[in-house]
């Protein structure tokens, strides 16, 4: 029988929230590594049951965790992420140079074909890559070797490598998203990266169209047509239909094209969702009105999703890596909010509802599709 | 034998319950904390950093009620402490109000 389970990470500790395919009735479990920053966790396409998990704090610095079946037992594995020579600086946010310190792990992307094979994504910003399933990781140093990279530049959040895309059927492309350096892609399994933020326009920067220098918040794409990928930057959202080379605005009448994550249907390629916030100094819904919004254009035109999301007196924030899909029928839509609310829409976003109301502050979700 | 107190945090991480104990033939801060990355390996990286084994901002170092962080990693430690009648404890700074 099909089911979900979602994996949300939080400011104290991860849980686990499953269902059956009707996602009416929702089993939670944790608080896991209580106490612990869980900026994420992730399964494998290959094997669901193989979990990874990012575990922080200030005091005691990363640890990451693995699952071999879902969650139930975990295994601390390597947490030692040292970056490839040298490091050498980048710039601070007051322009000075800075060198590159390792800090957390943001995100963890697992292979789509080998569960041993696992992404991750750090601040101060790099690509690392285990194949033996956490234990071990090498830096990707031809990422952060760029000769933009001594010009990269922390967003309020960090330096951080927040998103990795894999290629559905060419793993050696990818595309990954660092803040506030902007988007890169690789075609050669992570040798060698372009910059790919041509038609971004950030009106922060002095030259608004410079080469790298963007805050993207956060990438998302559809597995059946990969050259087409949407983007929520610092502000607008983006979209781009040559694999992340060239971009265009698609914000439409979105009442605020500022916000955190973007999201892409599972089984309808040109339908997204969104959660505007008010501004970059204000970081909550407008007018006090948690909304999801949704184009089944491919951006553009925009429709307002409220059926059950509080309209009144709504002060959260929705995070980067903090909304999912499922792949049932119809698809689900998944998000976490800084209240500690997870909301499901089993709908496609036509209706939420609670899963949770009082967790810590969440900082991710990832929807996994069981069968 | 050495008597090591870990915060709680590491406690778990380590699956230990109060005190571990350590075989230390010459203690000082770099030789217990290396016995207890040796018998403990998921440790490593949390109260030291990885390869320039430097101590963690907010990790701290007690013995007999004194605060040895910033003595010397290669000082012996106290007597009472080498002798088992003291505890060696890490310490996770109060820090965040």
């Amino acid at each position: 029988m099909s089911g979900v389970r979602l994996l949300v990470g939080t400011r104290k500790g991860a849980f686990i929230l499953t269902s059956d395919g009707t996602r009416d009735d929702w089993d939670v479990q944790g608080p896991l590594f209580a106490g612990w920053e869980m900026y994420h966790l992730n399964g494998s396409p290959a094997d669901p049951d193989r979990l990874y998990a990012s575990q922080s704090t200030g005091w005691h610095g990363q640890v990451v965790q693995r699952s071999d079946d879902g969650g139930n037992n975990w295994e601390t594995v390597g947490n030692e992420f040292a970056y490839d020579g040298v490091p050498g600086t980048h710039q601070w946010y007051d322009g000075t140079q800075h060198p590159w310190e390792f800090a957390r792990v943001w995100h963890l992307e697992p292979s789509h074909d080998d569960p041993d094979t696992v992404f991750a994504g750090v601040e101060d910003a790099a690509l690392f890559r285990s194949t033996d399933g956490g234990q071990t990781w090498q830096e990707l140093s031809g990422l952060r070797g760029h000769p933009s990279g001594e010009n990269w530049q922390p967003g309020a959040g960090g330096l951080c490598l927040h998103t990795i895309l894999i290629h559905p059927d060419d793993p050696k492309r990818m595309v990954i998203a660092i803040s506030a350096a902007g988007v890169f892609r690789t075609e050669d399994g992570g040798e060698t990266w372009i910059p790919s933020n041509k038609g971004l326009r950030s009106r922060e920067l002095p030259d608004e169209e410079r080469e790298v220098g963007h805050c993207v918040h956060n990438l998302a794409m559809n597995p059946s047509r990969p050259d087409t990928v949407f983007m929520q930057k610092h502000w607008h959202v983006m979209r781009s239909d040559d694999g992340a080379e060239s971009w265009e605005k698609v914000s439409g009448n979105l009442p605020s094209d500022f916000g955190f994550p973007v999201a892409v249907h599972a089984h309808e390629p040109d339908t997204i969702y969104v959660v505007p916030i008010e501004s970059d100094s204000e970081h909550v819904p407008p007018e006090g009105k948690l909304r999801v919004y949704r184009s089944r254009t491919g951006g553009n035109e925009w429709e307002a999703l409220t059926n059950g999301l509080p309209q009144e007196h709504c002060y959260v924030n929705v995070l980067r890596d903090a909304m999912s899909v499922d792949t049932l029928d119809p698809g689900g839509v998944y998000f976490g909010t800084t209240g500690g609310q997870v909301y499901a829409s089993p709908d496609g976003g036509d209706s939420w509802t609670a899963i949770v109301h009082d967790l810590p502050a969440v900082l991710s979700v990832e929807a996994q599709t069981l069968s | 034998m050495i008597r090591v107190v870990l915060p709680q945090h590491l406690r778990t991480l380590a699956g230990v319950d109060s005190e571990v104990e350590l075989e230390v033939p010459e203690p000082t801060q770099r030789s217990v904390l290396d016995a207890l990355e040796a018998r403990y390996p998921v440790l490593r990286g949390t109260i030291r950093d990885h390869g320039t084994a430097k101590r963690r901002d907010f990790i701290r170092f007690f013995a007999c009620g004194q605060d040895i962080t910033l003595e010397s990693a290669d000082e012996p430690l106290p007597e009472a402490v080498s002798s088992g009648a003291e505890v060696f404890r890490v310490v996770a700074a109060m820090a965040g109000g």
